[in-house]
């Protein structure tokens, strides 16, 4: 967090009419608790979280515990927390609490729905871990382009791209690393027509990216149904295996969680760091944030803004090429029609969720894999909340992110706009 | 070039004026657009035809003369698809039987079907592009509108045809401008940025009609998820018997372009979002109502859109599937940019994306290409009508002397 502030106003203003709204939502979210969950709950029964993924060697016993209980202990900490904000407040970490809270709720509403049966929770976050790859490193791509001041939102068409090229070069060669760097390259060409678009002839970058966005369906559903469907030989890459953390992999319950995966998760946590580092602690992250936040003030200081942005959008081109390949390589080893199934509009989300930040990318994408989790396994837990429902939550609350009712996000300054010396 | 230049200038007359008029006029990039995206779409059927790679093993002549075999087959396929086959026709004029005539004329009319939707939905881009608006989900919109018309096609009963349709239609329209009002409020009220909060909705209007479809509106007595088919009496009608799906939404389409077109150019309020769309602060000093023209057109793009989705619904399939508009929404973006954000325009875009799509259905059924080369043909149209430079470059054509207009969305706020 300290790092989205420096260069941005660090004096945060808190206004008094939002302390209250918080504090009343929370009251709320532990009157809902009650009257939903608690209410329905009959006193004894007992929730089962498995805590060992299916298949993982490392085994962590059961948590067993009596639902009721559980709840009544959230719902006091809940509304304790509410009452809290209402009469002192939280000040700067009313967001930090409004998470708090939120997950909360989440265990509470997870407790409720196993109670009688039993869920595997460690399962259901180790899928949580692999759904929100594409997401985070889409959003990775994102946020590349857009803190130079180019929008993206050609990280579907890209990602698509880049799932089909690495199938496709990958099959051919029967080598997927050469799957891996032609489908990445493919990402990297989409980025440079963006970027040539975008900069050179200073198209609408919206446009830009839909015609990014409109090619790719068009040209990977035309060669797929013309080659691939054909020569199923074609559409045999491969996958990478899994890899276990030497070490860490062996921690109980964490362990096959985060630190027992492929290549591009690993790659995730790793790009996280760098992301975040190069970004926000050096001067090459300085520059382009500069030339997507006042890119006059970059210039008279000398910095090339049409090169820094080209250099950036690249960047986000061959990200969200290596994203798009973990659908094929990463996942399920096959290409087929339109297999991103929009979530490169999901990472775009993840991207604003998290404020343009690599680490909040990172929790918005881990948010939105596991409402994508939670929406596979709804079924077992006999809850009357439709799995489409669950599949809406990361637009909507999205939405609700842009809209400020959770604190505003603080997007590029100079976002959208091309830039012309004068 | 030098040369030619100063002779223009020594003698500006005739013929010269008219290509140096040519040269300059926005029309000629559009025109050269077109063929540019049409001659590429050659090329990658060519590219991809498996016969060229084996006559290229014979001689390098050869190969290209089997490429250009296979596009000008591809876009044989197309034409004929489009249009019907003229032979057929004549062949049924000549025999004067009014059910030969019908068959061989009904690929025409199918892709006036085809085209029926694009005008709608690229009128809702325009109409947005107008007054500054960048509607990204038509898509959605399209859904919602189709959502509420086989809602009030399938549950209101009893009603009279003649109330019944319109009423289905409106309140399709009605969906759509739901799905408007939504992002052209919030923005409004505190400057999300349209294009992202339209592409949320989009989403979510996806998983809305997948939940719908297999709850609430799915057909008891089917096992896929589709609706029950609608009322008779909300349906609009068909003017000719079948095979030829041509129905009266074509016409109530080109109906609604010339309000439209009326509404934008014609009365002073179409006059006032036209310069919130051109200049907002100016027309804020104005002491315009830049909230109120927001929520509104928003509103009114959505209803375009839902009426889009109403009309395939009322109009063509009668039922509603998932996944049944396959990329209307999306298309409409390049259509309403070739068609200048005019309501004239659009309407000849939508013809023009009509006929193509059609056509590219039947050759798929009849040369085994696949569809979604429509797709880049499109992709590559817009790219050329948004960056005119190229188009420019590649053919030398000279600026425009008027300064063009360009489509922008706004990026202070997300």
């Amino acid at each position: 967090m300290t790092a989205q502030t420096m260069g941005r106003n660090s004096v945060q203003y808190i206004s008094p009419t939002r302390e209250r709204v918080m504090g009343v939502l929370f009251l709320v979210a532990a009157v809902a608790m009650w009257f939903f969950f608690l209410r329905n709950t009959e006193p004894g029964v007992v929730t089962t979280f498995g805590m060992t993924p299916g298949g993982s060697k490392v085994v962590a016993p059961d948590w067993v515990f009596e639902t009721s209980f559980a709840l009544q202990v959230l719902i006091f900490l809940t509304a304790f927390l509410g009452v809290y904000q209402l009469a002192r407040g939280f000040k700067q970490r009313t967001n930090l609490i409004l998470g708090i809270v939120s997950g909360f709720f989440i265990f509470a509403f997870l407790a409720w729905g196993t109670a009688g049966v039993s869920l595997n929770l460690a399962g259901l976050l180790r899928v949580m871990v692999i759904r929100s790859v594409p997401l985070t490193l889409g959003a990775f791509s994102g946020i590349l382009c857009e803190r130079s001041g180019v929008f993206n939102i050609a990280i579907e068409g890209m990602m698509l791209t880049a799932a089909f090229t690495a199938t496709l070069f990958g099959s051919v060669t029967q080598n997927i690393w050469i799957g891996l760097v032609s489908g990445m390259l493919s990402g990297l060409l989409l980025g440079g027509v963006l970027a040539v678009l975008a900069i050179k002839y200073k198209v609408d970058q919206i446009i830009a990216g839909t015609v990014i966005n409109i090619f790719s369906t068009g040209l990977t559903s035309f060669l797929s149904a013309k080659f691939l469907q054909k020569y199923q030989e074609l559409n045999n890459p491969g996958r990478f295996p899994n890899w276990d953390f030497p070490g860490l992999s062996q921690i109980p319950f964490i362990g096959p969680i985060f630190f027992s995966h492929n290549l591009y998760v690993y790659t995730m946590y790793a790009l996280l760091i760098v992301l975040t580092v190069a970004l926000f602690y050096t001067r090459w992250g300085l520059r382009l944030r500069s030339v997507g936040e006042h890119p006059k003030a970059a210039d008279t200081l000398g910095i090339p803004v049409n090169r820094t942005r080209y250099m950036a959008v690249l960047l986000g081109g061959l990200m969200a090429g290596f994203a798009g390949t973990y659908f094929t390589l990463g996942s399920v080893g096959r290409f087929d029609e339109v297999l991103t199934a929009g979530r490169g509009f999901i990472a775009l989300a993840a991207m604003i969720f998290g404020n343009w930040n690599p680490l909040g990318a990172f929790g918005a994408g881990l948010l939105f894999g596991f409402s994508d989790s939670l929406a596979g396994k709804l079924t077992i837990l006999r809850v009357p909340i439709h799995n489409k429902f669950l599949e809406m939550a990361p637009y909507l609350v999205t939405i609700i992110v842009l809209a400020g009712v959770i604190g505003r996000g603080q997007p590029p300054a100079a976002g959208g706009k091309p830039y012309e010396k004068e | 070039m030098e040369d030619s230049k100063k002779r223009e200038v020594q003698n500006p007359k005739g013929l010269n004026v008219f290509l140096e008029e040519v040269r300059r006029s926005p029309l000629t990039v559009t025109f050269l657009a077109i063929f540019t995206g049409l001659f590429l779409g050659g090329i990658i059927a060519a590219l991809t035809s498996e016969q060229m790679y084996a006559a290229l093993r014979v001689s390098v002549g050869e190969g290209i003369k089997v490429g250009a075999q296979a596009a000008w087959n591809t876009y044989r396929a197309l034409f004929l698809g489009a249009f019907g086959d003229p032979a057929k026709i004549s062949a049924a004029f000549a025999s004067g039987d009014w059910l030969q005539i019908n068959r061989a004329l009904s690929p025409f009319f199918e892709s006036l079907v085809q085209a029926t939707p694009y005008i709608f939905a690229g009128l809702a881009v325009a109409f947005g592009f107008r007054v500054g608006l960048f509607n990204i989900g038509a898509e959605g919109q399209i859904f919602v509108g189709a959502l509420a018309a086989v809602w009030a096609g399938v549950f209101i009963k009893g009603l009279p045809a003649i109330i019944h349709a319109p009423l289905a239609l409106l309140i399709g329209g009605l969906g759509g401008a739901l799905w408007g009002f939504v992002p052209g409020w919030l923005k409004a009220k505190t400057g999300a940025h349209e294009v992202i909060i339209t592409i949320m909705m989009n989403y979510i209007a996806f998983r809305l009609s997948e939940y719908l479809l297999t709850g609430y509106l799915r057909d008891p007595n089917k096992t896929t998820p589709i609706s029950a088919p609608i009322e008779t009496t909300a349906w609009i009608p068909r003017l000719f018997p079948d095979p030829n799906r041509f129905h009266l939404g074509f016409f109530i389409a080109l109906g609604i372009a010339y309000l439209v077109y009326l509404l934008l150019f014609k009365t002073t309020w179409g006059f006032e979002l036209r310069t919130v769309g051109a200049n907002p602060s100016a027309a804020h000093y104005a002491g315009m109502n830049i909230v109120r023209s927001t929520v509104i057109t928003m509103s009114l793009s959505g209803m375009l859109a839902g009426l889009a989705g109403a009309n395939e619904v009322l109009g063509v399939n009668r039922n509603l599937g998932v996944a049944f508009s396959s990329g209307y929404g999306f298309d409409s973006i390049a259509l309403a940019l070739l068609g200048n954000s005019h309501p004239l325009g659009v309407v000849l875009a939508a013809l023009l994306f009509g006929f193509l799509r059609n056509g590219a259905i039947q050759m798929q059924l009849t040369a085994g290409i696949p569809i979604d080369i429509i797709s880049i043909i499109q992709a590559m149209i817009l790219a050329f009508i948004a960056a005119p430079a190229i188009i420019r470059t590649i053919y030398r054509l000279k600026p425009p002397k008027e300064v063009e207009v360009a489509i922008r969305s706004e990026g202070e706020s997300a």
